[in-house]
């Protein structure tokens, strides 16, 4: 299947901005994380065609997901 | 006051009445430069320093700014900048809560610092510099951190909070005070070349959603910094959101989150929904 990935800010450095990318058939949010190597814990915000989502949500074929880093400064 | 009224229509010129012209009011009524401002406001008649605001903001608004009490809690990188502008545009009244001093890393972004300013409370240098540019504003300077034990007492009376903190966890307890004492919320939001704006009106919910997966710790800019140009346009678009609120027009970003990328020069607005909305609860 195919899903749409866009990366906000800091995670595009090394990857990329927005990729169509394909994947086996119900991967989870959570295996598209651990595939572009972002660490767990600068996520502050998941979305799937805009929609808040978690990790273990399976993704569909033509799903749009996007990731956010956590910004906090003042 | 009858009298200061005649005055201040008499000496008005095309709607528009001087700086001067306020001092000389205020001393020979011996009222508050405050009561110069709203009075001249409530004659319809502008104080010239806001001609250039005129046609964006009519006078009628103007009124209604300096009418309006904005809290800005933090007062560093985001806060400075709001502070200056808030009191620019006639806002008046400004209260600016931080329990801090200025430290030597301040001085790349942080408006109100300056060298000979280093170990003084932000709040102080907030009220010295509000004071120096427009004293008909009232900057009411607090300093001490906010807390959800303090919340109700900070915001009496209040009509808009500005979010400029840089801490997770205290700004879902702000959001979260907001939300319970019934206040608009304007959050803003940097690191290094990146910043996020949005406002968050009561049972919306939507800072939470944003640090929807917050566990612990500081966001990117940790690693990244805040460079002097980060801090300036997320504040502005703060005190954007602040103005509109306190006029009562235009379109606040009430469910929409302004992603900022100084680095690719992008503005993407993404739609906030809360799960609940998703499922049509």
């Amino acid at each position: 299947m195919n899903v749409t990935v866009k990366l906000f800010a800091t995670f595009r450095f090394g990857r990329f901005a927005a990729a169509t990318r394909h994947y086996p058939p119900s991967t989870s949010i959570g295996e598209v994380i651990r595939e572009l190597q972002i660490p767990d814990t600068e996520i502050s915000m998941i979305m799937v065609n805009g929609r808040h989502a978690a990790p273990d949500q399976q993704l569909r074929d033509g799903d749009s997901l996007a990731f956010f880093p956590l910004v906090a400064g003042g | 006051m009858e009298e200061l009224r005649r005055y201040l229509a008499g000496e008005a010129k095309d709607g528009l009445i001087s700086w001067a012209t306020q001092i000389e009011a205020a001393a020979r009524f011996r009222v508050s430069l405050a009561r110069v401002e709203e009075t001249a406001l409530d004659l319809a008649i502008l104080p010239a320093r806001y001609q250039r605001n005129r046609q964006a903001i009519s006078v009628g608004q103007q009124l209604k700014l300096f009418r309006g009490r904005v809290a800005v809690v933090g007062c560093g990188g985001l806060g400075g900048y709001v502070i200056e502008e808030l009191s620019r545009l006639g806002v008046g009244t400004i209260i600016a809560i931080d329990p801090d001093f200025f430290e030597e890393h301040n001085l790349n972004r942080q408006l109100l610092s300056s060298p000979a300013r280093l170990g003084q409370a932000k709040v102080e240098a907030a009220a010295a510099r509000i004071a120096e540019i427009n004293s008909a504003v009232t900057l009411v300077p607090v300093q001490a951190a906010y807390g959800t034990e303090n919340a109700v007492e900070l915001f009496q009376d209040v009509d808009v909070v500005v979010d400029a903190l840089d801490s997770v966890p205290t700004r879902l307890a702000l959001a979260d005070s907001c939300d319970g004492l019934g206040l608009p919320l304007v959050h803003g939001a940097i690191g290094g070349w990146f910043g996020q704006v949005t406002t968050q009106f009561p049972g919306d919910r939507t800072i939470r959603l944003l640090y929807d997966r917050w566990v612990e710790g500081k966001g990117l800019e940790q690693q990244m910094g805040n460079p002097s140009f980060t801090p300036a346009v997320i504040a502005g678009i703060q005190t954007a959101e602040v103005c509109k609120l306190l006029m009562g027009t235009g379109d606040t970003l009430r469910n929409r989150q302004l992603c900022i990328n100084l680095l690719t020069m992008e503005f993407e607005e993404v739609e906030l929904s809360s799960p609940d909305c998703a499922i049509g609860q």
